[in-house]
Parts: structure tokens; sequence; C-alpha cells
């Protein structure tokens, strides 16, 4: 035991821009405050949404004070390395690439991807005959059914909001037939969909869910199958610093309780009106 | 650092290069019509016309370009019926004119305000000479104000070229893939910031070299003290007395 502790102080030493967090009972979590209902401000300039009473939720459960910290997505990764904080839950689903430089918790939520366009579109009736596929098990029909997308939309413009699982898609299975535009936010993604300057977008079902129900969103309606697993990554999980091992298990372990005794599932019913909690 | 990005992204990086040249040419070309309107405009004994040029460069002067970019882009959307009655939702649809008409109006404000003080810097006894040779007003304009006055601005607008080409970076903000667009689309995927907004860079510091060193041949060219414009200004002399 002392032996350990001295490594501890020693590493603590070695590496003493993170030394003061190895404890964790502060944690700086980033979220990105523009992605409504996950995570986004208030008239009053305050963070509210999903993730952000998830997050303290979680903190209660690993007994650490918690600041939330606004951060925009295109930096949200590199923050992260720089230490600017420890976490990030801010919608960001679990893929092979992210993995390379940061590690995930596991996924607390699993929203499927969905194309969403206007209620005057061409492509307003666009269904296939099944109406969930994932992406890692694809049989005839779910083939079938991407081929329809793909024929459906080619030679016209998709939204898609910039490093996101849903542009990945977009990229590898639309990305000879459609031009495919990207956004630095998904509302001013929403913004040209209203405008008519892209025929339709694809992102979170956990996203457009909320807002169809809302005023903004009247215009709007979802086609097609909803999309998830394989390219769309395991599901949203909480992104943290490779070298932060001990902090990924202490989000392991929350999220874990916070599964069990419904709370995620309350939350998700409560944000996004389905219950979209990620069990195993 | 990974060195091995700059080999890896640097020719998609080089890509965006003829759309941000497209991009910063076509909107000083059309900038430099629309200042020249509005200094002659800001000019006039018209206190109409005058007050509009001001109002014109105190707005567009006194905002940030990626606000005017935003609203132009975005907040022409919020208004799509009525610009589609009047015929002009075409253009406001494509982001490249929102783009450059941003960028057009916006280098429009300032280089008025240059070509106002190349303008206002003529020498009047320059003008009077002119006057007193017999001159009507329009040909004193083209012989006389306009080369004295564009070599007084040719420094402060080799500025605003430079301005305008960095400037044009903003047009990423709005789904145009340019230098600027490109890198952070390969940014998100790659995560590696650091390095390819260093390639973005060393690409706009490259561009801005050529271009500071065209300004500065320009400036030798016009200058009345160069050898060549004394030798030029000889040749005139003696051909005028040969005419004689």
């Amino acid at each position: 035991m002392p032996t350990h502790r001295f490594l501890a102080v020693a590493a603590g030493l070695l590496f003493a821009g993170s030394a003061a967090a190895q404890d964790w009972s502060t944690i700086r979590i980033a979220t990105e405050g523009a992605y409504a209902p996950w995570n986004f401000q208030t008239a009053a300039g305050e963070l509210a949404g999903f993730e952000i009473d998830l997050a303290a939720d979680l903190c209660a459960r690993m007994e650490a004070e918690c600041e939330i910290v606004q951060q925009a997505w295109d930096g949200i990764i590199p923050a992260l390395q720089a230490g600017r904080y420890d976490a990030i839950m801010a919608g960001m689903s679990i893929t092979d690439a992210r993995r390379e430089v940061i590690s995930f918790s596991r996924p607390y939520v699993v929203t499927p991807g969905r194309f969403v366009v206007t209620q005057d579109s061409p492509f307003a009736g666009f269904a296939t005959d099944v109406d969930y596929i994932v992406m890692s098990e694809i049989d005839d029909a779910d083939q079938a059914a991407l081929d329809a997308i793909v024929e459906t939309f080619s030679g016209n413009v998709i939204g898609v909001q910039t490093a996101t699982t849903h542009e990945n898609f977009l990229r590898q299975y639309l990305g000879d037939a459609v031009d495919i535009r990207s956004y630095d936010t998904q509302e001013n993604l929403d913004l040209d969909l209203q405008a008519g300057r892209i025929d339709a977008a694809l992102a979170s079902m956990g996203y457009w869910v909320p807002l169809l129900e809302s005023e903004q969103g009247q215009d709007f309606v979802m086609v097609g199958p909803a999309l998830a697993g394989g390219v769309f990554g395991e599901g949203v999980g909480v992104g943290i610093r490779q070298e932060d091992g001990g902090l990924v298990e202490k989000f392991d372990a929350a999220i874990e309780e916070a599964l069990e005794d419904g709370t995620i599932s309350a939350l998700a019913v409560e944000w996004f009106g389905f219950d979209s909690a990620a069990r195993d | 650092m990974d060195f091995t990005a700059f080999a890896r992204y640097g020719p998609e990086l080089a890509s965006g290069l003829p759309l941000t040249l497209l991009l910063v040419g076509q909107s000083l070309a059309l900038g430099f019509v629309l200042a020249m309107l509005i200094a002659l405009m800001r000019l006039s004994t018209n206190p109409l016309l005058s007050s509009f040029a001001y109002g014109f460069v105190y707005v567009f002067r006194s905002t940030p370009l990626l606000v005017q970019i935003f609203l132009i882009y975005y907040g022409s959307g919020q208004f799509r019926p009525f610009l589609q009655d009047i015929g002009l939702w075409v253009f406001f649809r494509d982001a490249w004119f929102c783009a450059v008409l941003a960028l057009t109006l916006n280098t429009g404000a300032y280089t008025s305000e240059i070509i106002r003080g190349g303008i206002q810097s003529v020498p009047f006894g320059q003008l009077e000479a002119g006057r007193a040779v017999g001159m009507a007003p329009l040909q004193l304009f083209y012989r006389i104000t306009f080369p004295i006055a564009i070599r007084q601005a040719l420094p402060a607008y080799g500025n605003e070229i430079i301005l305008m080409v960095k400037a044009s970076s903003l047009a990423s903000t709005i789904t145009i893939l340019e230098i600027t667009g490109i890198a952070k689309k390969i940014i998100a995927a790659t995560f590696q910031p650091v390095e390819i907004f260093i390639i973005a860079g060393a690409f706009y510091l490259s561009l801005n070299f050529v271009i500071t060193q065209g300004i500065r041949y320009a400036e030798y060219r016009l200058s009345p003290k160069s050898p060549e414009a004394r030798a030029r200004a000889e040749e005139r002399r003696q051909r005028a007395v040969l005419a004689r």
C-alpha cells in the first residue's frame, strides 16, 4: 500500500498537469450546448438538457463535484486532450476513429439515426419494408432498404452535421449518389432544411423526436428506416482521455447503476420522448 | 506532432486553393466597382447621396464580417417566401452567392474609404493645372484625379487585398469548402487540428507573400520617383516637343 501511494505521488509529480484531478473528487465535464435536447442553452443562458441532468445524477453516484463547461463541437476532442476538462458528455457516439484518440465509458444511450425532410417535400412519404436497420447485421431485406435510400435521394442535397457518425454513413453509403453538405451545428442545418437549400437531413432520432414535437419542427417529418449499429457506433458514451483509465471505470459503474434503477430510461423519456437507454 | 500529416493532407487542402482565389477575386473585382461608386457618392455635394454612402460604410465597417455572412445566408433563409416572390431566392439559395455578396459589401465599404482618402489627397494645384489647360471635368477625373488617387491609395489597398484573402476563410461557416472549410472537414475526421491548421496557414502565408510582392512591384511602377517612371515622363516630354 505505501508503495502504491509513493508511485501515485511520483506519477502525480511527473504529470503535474493532471495531478490535481487524479482522485476525481472534482470532474470537469464538457458539453456543446447547441444540441437540444441533449444539451442546450436556455433563454436565460443556462445549460440544460438530458446530459446536464444525467451528469448531475452520475456525479452524485460517483460522489464527485462536477463542473459543466461549454465547448464548441469541432474542438471538443482536442480540448479534452489538452486537459481543459476531464470528460465529454455531448451526444458523442462511440466510434473506432474516436477510440484511436480518446477512451469512452460504456454507452448510456443508443439512438438510431433517421432522415428528415420538410412536409411539402417529394420525399415526405418515403418508407421502406424494414423500419429498423442494424448496420452491422445486414440481411437481404436490409440491403434492399439501403438500396432504396440511395435510389430515392440520388442527385439531391443532403445536410448533416460535420464530424458525426451520420456524416460517416452518408460518405460511405451515399457519397457517390448525393451532394453532402456539412454544417458546423445542427441548428444551422435545420435552418437550411427549412429554407429549402437542402432536400433532406440525417441526424439522431434523439434529436429529431423532440424537435418535431416542438413548434420549430412543425414543418419537418421523419422518413425512411431507423439506422443504428456499424458505422453509427455502439451508442453514446462519455469521452475520456486515454491516460485517465480510472475515470472510465468510475463512469462505467455509475452508468451501470443508473441504467439498472431506471434513471436513464426515465431521463430519456423525459427529454427524448422515447426510452433510448443503452441496455446490453 | 504528426509530420506525416503534412504530406497526407497537403494535396487535399491545396484543392481548396482555386475556390479561395475565385472567392477573393470575384469579391475584390465587384467590391472595387462598388467602392468607386460609394466613394464618389460620399464626396458628392448632394446630401442624400453623401449620407447614404456614409451610412453604408458605417454599417459594414462596424459589424463583424462573420455576423454579416451569417445574416445574409441564414437570415435570407427566413425570408424565403418573400425572396421567392420577388425572384431573388435563386441567388440567395446559393451559398456561393451569399459569400461573394457579403465579402463584396464588406470590401466595398472599406475600399471606398481608401479611395476617398486617395481622391482627397490629390493636390489642388494639379487639378488647377488640369483645368488651366482646358480639361473637361470627366477628363480631369481620369487623367489627373484617378491616377494620383490610385497611387496614393495603393499601400492601403494592398492591405485590404491581404485582409480579404484571410476574410475569405469565413465562407467556410456557410458550407463552402475553400481552404479553411476543407481544413475543418479533415480535422473533423482526424482530430488533428494543429497539424491541419499549420498546413492551411502555410497556404494563406504563401498566397499573401505573392500578393505582397505584386503590390510592391505595382507601387514601384506607379511611384513618380522610380527610374522607369522618370524615363517614361522624359519620353513623353520629348514626344511632346517633337510633336510641336
